[in-house]
């Protein structure tokens, strides 16, 4: 049998713009031999030609710029959320519209549970779009009084529990004091904790054990599977611990045969010197392989800004909260900066707010005056709320930023209303003054935030349409074709991995993403709908059906 | 109920020369100290008696481990060494505020919030207190405290000084103010007299900055005024702990550090008395004893 294949596909969009279109790819070795008609492919040789995409359309593999792997240890839990949701396994979850559909989904699970004892954990509710008084642990109590139950919410921030689990917690008490507790009136707490601090010692009595950042084992070959379902083949795990074990247990995961995604975990900086943390990366990176990319350090220097915890410039959030929490300290930021540059580690700096976004870059100046280093592509992840002049300068110290366009749609409408107002709403995540300031730029899903799926994301950027059907911003919308440019090539690049992925070209890793229709063909409201067949990754075939 | 004290503060306010100040006088405490960063450790080379992944055992019997992201999960994995540690230190990140750690130690069964200690440089602090990115983190930092350490005081003048402590004392914080040098504190006035063996006594500190007094309260008192008084600011003292029988009988453990006071169940055939530590000379005994006999008419 030939070593090379050639695939036939209805049409390639190769994104390479020397040859944009082709009929036919060759792949060798998991490689890409070469791109255009079968006549022009003959030359290398014997192949073998695959005629099972004769009917679909071709396009680089997706590359997600910014997401967390942790989502697949999520969906061991009851899915609460109110969108329509695809598990690992390719069922839809029907988005849980009123609260009595969200306990009769709880009860559902609940029954199906022969240990009386074993808890009960749910994720991804979203009790804003719940027309109805919060829930309580009382609400949860009717589910089971027996078992604990605990769900995590969408923001990842909250947590509901029933009596049992603040129970078993020794949190069913009097005389808590907390912000992020809230009492009923017999001064016990009605089960909604506030901020990971408060949920986290409870969370596993209901049966969350997972770390808030990493994710395990089953957690990553489940996340595999939701990024093939989207036609991902190339994605971030955007904070992660990366302790030995944790880089055994990825570097044995992402080596099978049958792993369908280059995973690319960045070093979290928390809990670690500079000095330790950098020199982390820069050992770390020795340890790469062809499904598993590794050196690069994720900081977080301030929160969300629906979480009002972001950092932000005057005139600061427009319901009057005060301004948010900074997670790093300028002088940390400093250092990391600094013998990152020295190191030759790039760094993902989130900033939110616009005062967080400043800081990065008066920090990062000084450190590049300091350390000059040629195509160093540090990044700023989110960078939700840059305005123009921010961009100009995003671009004059050879930054990228990976903007977060899924905001539009899910909080594009809480923005415009209660955190920011309508003018810095327009603005937010501002992929049009990126690009024309010549920042190269990527879009993601900070997935489990917001569902992983690129063409999802793209379309958000390309429409900004917020969930109430708004156009929140329409100077900052850009074309189909520059989206599709920023889920492959575009993200790529922010990881520098633009020599390796994100185009169809010679010499490329043979990642495709596999569509049954052209989104160039359809309008830019349906780009979101464009069904995704599967992937090729290094030359293996994966069809999401068979996930 | 393990006692917590959480010391905040800005980078180079001086909060690692005082946890090793801390763990250098432990003096029989078995403290464990939970720090923001692991690395570089920020303890005294010559305290460390051996080094472990997730814990560095220190001389005396203390611990000290990094809690990174996850403040609860190390609080929760200390709780459980055999034995517990006798007290726990947080040392939180420069930019933390602190009473959100308090905050959240006060949620978990089986710990007790000591009070919260914040450091302010005496050179620096009212500069970056206007600093455009950290300001209101800071004044966020020195609002929380039940007790300041304005630390480096020998490094200002006096004149400087006075001008730091009326700014602080002008709104900026309602917190018993000390000042300080190279970290250098009674330990009592932080972590309380040991758990183990000391009964409440005359004690002399190695700190003469320091002075305690022992004030008899054999009588039934109201014991929750009491606490709420002596922290109220206006007798001297920096930091109190005694039994009392209360008005229902009860014997009562009366805890203060700086502007936080706490009153819970005591032990059975703890000696009624209470202990007041505060700057030398500035203890006010005579109305501390008016006090007590007010509290005691309070019936």
């Amino acid at each position: 049998m030939p070593d090379t294949t050639i695939f036939h596909a209805r049409s390639i969009l190769t994104m390479n713009p020397a040859r944009p279109r082709a009929s036919h790819v060759a792949v060798r070795d998991g490689r890409i031999l070469g791109v255009g008609d079968l006549q022009e492919l003959r030359g290398w040789g014997d192949f073998a030609l695959d005629q099972r995409f004769a009917d679909k359309i071709l396009m680089p593999g997706f590359v997600e710029g910014h997401a967390h792997a942790m989502e697949g240890t999520l969906w061991r839990n009851v899915y609460c959320g109110y969108f329509d949701r695809v598990d690992p396994r390719g069922r839809l979850w029907g988005g849980v519209k009123t609260r009595d559909a969200l306990l009769a989904r709880l009860a559902e699970a609940e029954r199906r549970l022969d240990d009386p004892q074993a808890p009960l954990a749910g994720f991804q509710f979203d009790p804003i779009y719940l027309k109805s008084p919060g829930l309580s642990r009382h609400d949860l109590d009717a589910v089971s009084a027996d078992r604990p139950i605990g769900i995590l919410h969408a923001s990842g921030h909250i947590m509901n529990f029933n009596s049992r689990a603040l129970e078993l917690a020794g949190m069913l008490r009097r005389g808590i004091e907390h912000p992020g507790v809230e009492l009923g009136a017999d001064g016990l707490p009605i089960g909604v904790l506030k901020s990971p601090e408060v949920y986290m010692s409870v969370a596993p009595h209901a049966g969350m054990h997972g770390s808030i950042t990493d994710t395990d084992e089953r957690g990553l070959r489940d996340f595999a599977r939701l990024c093939v379902r989207s036609g991902t083949t190339t994605v971030t795990d955007l904070a992660a611990g990366l302790d030995d074990a944790a880089v055994e247990m990825m570097h044995r995961v992402t080596a099978a045969d049958d792993f369908p995604i280059c995973l690319v975990p960045l070093k979290f900086f928390m809990g670690h010197t500079p000095e330790a943390l950098v020199a982390s990366a820069a050992a770390l990176r020795e340890r790469s392989t062809e499904r598993l990319s590794l050196g690069r350090i994720k900081v977080i220097a301030d929160g969300s800004i629906q979480g009002f915890s972001a950092r932000l410039r005057w005139p600061g959030y427009f319901n009057g909260a005060p301004n948010g929490l900074w997670y790093v300290a300028p002088e940390q930021l400093a250092e990391i900066y600094r013998r990152a540059l020295q190191a030759g580690v790039a760094v993902h700096t989130h900033t939110n707010g616009d005062q967080a976004t400043d800081l990065a870059l008066d920090t990062f100046q000084a450190a590049l005056a300091a350390h000059p280093a040629a195509d160093h592509r540090f990044t700023l992840q989110h960078c939700q709320l840059a305005d123009a002049a921010q961009f100009r300068r995003i671009k004059a110290l050879g930054l990228c930023v990976n903007l977060f366009a899924n905001h539009h749609y899910y909080w594009g409408d809480e923005h415009y209303r209660l955190t920011v107002g309508p003018e810095r709403a327009e603005r937010m995540n501002a992929c049009r003054t990126a690009l024309d300031s010549g920042v190269p730029m990527a879009i993601h899903s900070d997935a489990p935030v917001t569902p992983l799926g690129p063409l999802f994301t793209a379309w958000c950027a390309v429409n900004r349409l917020t969930n109430s059907g708004r156009i929140q911003g329409e100077a900052e919308r850009i074309s189909v074709a520059e989206a599709l440019r920023a889920i492959t090539l575009g993200a790529a690049y922010t990881l520098h991995l633009d020599g390796e992925v994100g185009s169809i070209e010679v010499g490329k890793r043979a990642d495709f993403a596999v569509l049954e229709e052209d989104p160039t063909q359809v309008e830019a409201t349906a780009l979101k709908d464009v069904p995704v067949w599967g992937t090729v990754q290094g030359g293996r075939i994966f069809a999401a059906a068979e996930q | 109920m393990i006692p917590v004290t959480v010391i905040g503060g800005y980078l180079g306010a001086g909060k690692t020369t005082l946890v090793n100040h801390l763990l250098r006088h432990a003096d029989g405490r078995r403290l464990a100290v939970l720090v923001n960063e692991f690395g570089a450790l920020p303890i005294d080379e010559d305290l460390i008696e051996a080094r472990g992944d997730e814990l560095i055992a220190i001389a005396g019997g203390c611990v000290c481990c990094s809690f990174g992201d996850n403040l609860v999960g190390a609080l929760m994995k200390l709780s459980a060494l055999q034995p517990p540690p006798e007290q726990i230190v947080i040392e939180a990140s420069g930019v933390a505020i602190p009473g959100a750690i308090a905050a959240s130690v006060s949620l978990l069964a089986g710990f007790r919030l000591n009070g919260i200690v914040v450091l302010a440089d005496a050179e620096t602090i009212r500069g970056s207190a206007g600093d455009k990115y950290l300001g209101d983190t800071i004044l966020r930092q020195l609002r929380d405290a039940d007790l300041l350490l304005l630390s480096k005081a020998d490094l200002v003048a006096d004149s400087e000084l006075r001008k730091v402590t009326d700014w602080l004392e002008s709104g900026v914080s309602e917190a018993q103010i000390i000042a300080t040098q190279h970290g250098e504190i009674a330990v009592d006035i932080l972590l309380g007299t040991p758990a183990s063996g000391r009964p409440p006594s005359r004690t002399e500190h190695a700190d003469a900055a320091f002075e305690s007094v022992v004030i008899d309260a054999d009588k039934p008192l109201d014991a929750h005024s009491l606490a709420a008084e002596l922290a109220a600011g206006a007798y001297g003292i920096v930091r109190a702990k005694g039994f009392v029988e209360d008005l229902s009988g009860e014997r009562l453990l009366i805890q203060v550090v700086g502007r936080r006071a706490q009153v819970s169940p005591a032990q059975a055939g703890a000696s009624p008395a209470l202990v007041c530590i505060g700057l030398r000379g500035q203890i006010r005994q005579a109305a501390l004893r008016a006090l007590i006999e007010t509290a005691v008419r309070n019936d």
